[in-house]
């Protein structure tokens, strides 16, 4: 690819995307950036000059067993929703890519509608309906939220994923002696296999963030982004940003690590062949 | 040509549906009854009553909030995709095949932070005392009041939507047939030409997806509006928020909440039928 030469090269217009792609990056990293300084700033109300370095923040978050309990929530909510979502998506990815059937529309409007409907909206539907079959106020409750939510982003990513498959793929497979099975565990999935891990970690990441239908359904059980709405509510205070950067630094170190494993791993098979 | 229905492909087909069914469906249909209970004395029961619908539709701050809701989520929409296709453009076909990997791999970050910390973060810049005012106050310029505008929502509704629509963008320009491209250039197609002509429509479906993404987002938010506008002028989330907490009124949040869902399926729904017409699959 990078040595298709095009006849409309200039210098000029390439130098400008490239500031443009340079102040994107400004536009989305500044809050993020932002949040990290001013965890250690020790303003009550924070601006600049910066003010004295500090961990004060730090300290009156990690103190609070309310913060700990949330995070542990948090995680186990979000991993237990990155996987349900990511099988269940895959599956209905599949369904669309190969099978024609009565009431298609209405399955794929099942599959990808529930982001449509605005979150404060669901966590009220949620809330009223999760709390007449009882199982309203617990971690399972945002679970199965999450998941509801989750699942169509995990759904779109392989669909589109899958649109680039060769459609003779796997009839050639089939042609070949190939069960359904088989050809699905040596066709497609190797295939989607960047797709359904993107797929994991998005909806892993949207459930980290999720917070309006998890204050609406949680009850006791709240998770971190809820106590935050919390903060936000009450008077607001510069630990807001400490947690944010704790969190931040533990779901960015999760990222990188599952990168290094995926990479070692298939050097490791690429040397055995 | 095998069967269509089999244990295999019911193996993939039923989770999503039994699930959406049960915790999607339900849920909402739930909504359409409890919009059409009665409260007396600040207690729900069960009931047929259609005055829900006829107070709240018979307001006039009703409407109020619904256009400006409307308006908000279509500018947020716009602005975020055209501020977003440059970026998009330039990651796609100016960056080399490394860079575009750090890229998309930057893009992603910020769904690993909280949008509400980010919303708290954009306080520090846009506040009368905060980063931007005081640099601009060493230009001898301002201070402006930028905190509590609908400029801030838009900053806020930005921060939500853009590196969503950027990644959504990149992804359909990548997967472009890039010797569609060349024809366009050897036929002497100019550089601008060539992308309105043969990248926007061959990446239309992405786009249009894209562009929508940001309208749901933005429609729904009530993070935004409160933390960043002040909470003026009102819109319809933040009217159910109001609407719950003003004594047990959940029959009329129901009615709120109704209302925007049949929008977001008209919209949705038009816009899911442009990015697909023409095509066979």
């Amino acid at each position: 690819m990078s040595g298709a030469a095009d006849m409309n090269r200039n210098r000029a217009v390439n130098w400008a995307l490239l500031a443009y792609i340079f102040l994107a990056y400004a536009f989305v990293f500044a809050p993020i950036a932002a949040s990290f300084v001013f965890s250690f700033n020790s303003d009550r109300f924070p601006s600049i000059p910066l003010g004295e370095f500090t961990l004060d923040w730090y300290r009156a978050v990690a103190t609070d067993p309310l913060v700990w309990d949330g995070a542990r929530n948090t995680l186990v909510v979000g991993v237990v929703v990155g996987i349900i979502s990511t099988v269940m998506g895959f599956g209905a990815a599949y369904t669309d890519y190969r099978y024609r059937f009565a009431g298609k529309q209405v399955y794929l409007a099942l599959a990808l509608l529930p982001p449509t409907i605005p979150v404060i909206i669901l966590g009220l539907a949620m809330l009223a309906y999760l709390s007449r079959i009882n199982l309203s106020g617990n971690a399972l409750s945002v679970i199965i939220s999450h998941v509801v939510v989750c699942a169509p982003f995990a759904m779109a990513i392989v669909r589109l994923r899958l649109s680039q498959m060769d459609p003779a793929l796997e009839p050639a497979a089939w042609n070949l002696g190939a069960s359904e099975w088989m050809a699905m565990r040596h066709v497609i999935v190797p295939f989607c296999a960047p797709a359904i891990f993107g797929a994991l970690f998005i909806t892993m990441a949207v459930s980290f963030d999720e917070f309006a239908v998890a204050w609406f359904v949680s009850g006791l059980n709240e998770t971190l982004p809820v106590k935050v709405l919390g903060f936000l509510q009450g008077q607001v205070s510069p630990r807001i940003n400490a947690i944010g950067t704790f969190v931040f630094i533990l779901s960015m170190t999760l990222v990188i690590l599952a990168q290094l494993l995926l990479s070692g791993r298939s050097a490791k098979t690429a040397d055995k062949e | 040509m095998r069967r269509s229905i089999s244990l295999y492909s019911l193996t993939f087909s039923l989770p999503l549906l039994i699930w959406q069914v049960l915790f999607f469906v339900f849920p909402l249909l739930f909504l359409i009854a409890l919009s059409f209970w009665t409260v007396r004395n600040f207690v729900m029961s069960p009931d047929f009553d259609p005055v829900n619908w006829t107070t709240m539709y018979g307001r006039a701050v009703f409407w109020q909030a619904y256009g400006t809701t409307l308006a908000l989520a279509a500018a947020a929409a716009a602005l975020t995709s055209i501020l977003a296709f440059p970026a998009a453009y330039a990651i796609a076909f100016k960056l080399s095949d490394t860079a575009r990997r750090w890229a998309i791999f930057l893009m992603v970050i910020p769904f690993f932070t909280s949008y509400l910390v980010r919303v708290y973060s954009w306080q520090i810049f846009l506040s009368d005392n905060g980063i931007i005012n005081v640099i601009l106050g060493w230009l001898g310029l301002g201070p402006f009041t930028m905190l509590n505008t609908v400029g801030a929502t838009m900053v806020g509704y930005l921060t939500l939507g853009f590196p969503l629509v950027v990644l959504l963008q990149l992804f359909s320009l990548i997967f472009i047939d890039r010797t569609l491209i060349e024809a366009a250039h050897n036929l002497r197609c100019g550089r601008l030409r060539t992308v309105f002509e043969v990248v926007i429509p061959s990446a239309r479906t992405g786009l249009v997806i894209a562009a929508l993404f940001s309208f749901i987002l933005s429609f729904g938010d009530f993070v935004s509006p409160v933390y960043l506008g002040g909470g003026e002028p009102t819109t319809l989330s933040i009217l159910i928020t109001d609407t719950t907490k003003s004594g047990q009124q959940w029959p009329r949040a129901a009615v709120v909440a109704l209302t925007m869902i049949g929008t977001l399926m008209i919209v949705a729904f038009g816009a899911i039928k442009f990015a697909y017409r023409g095509k066979s699959t």
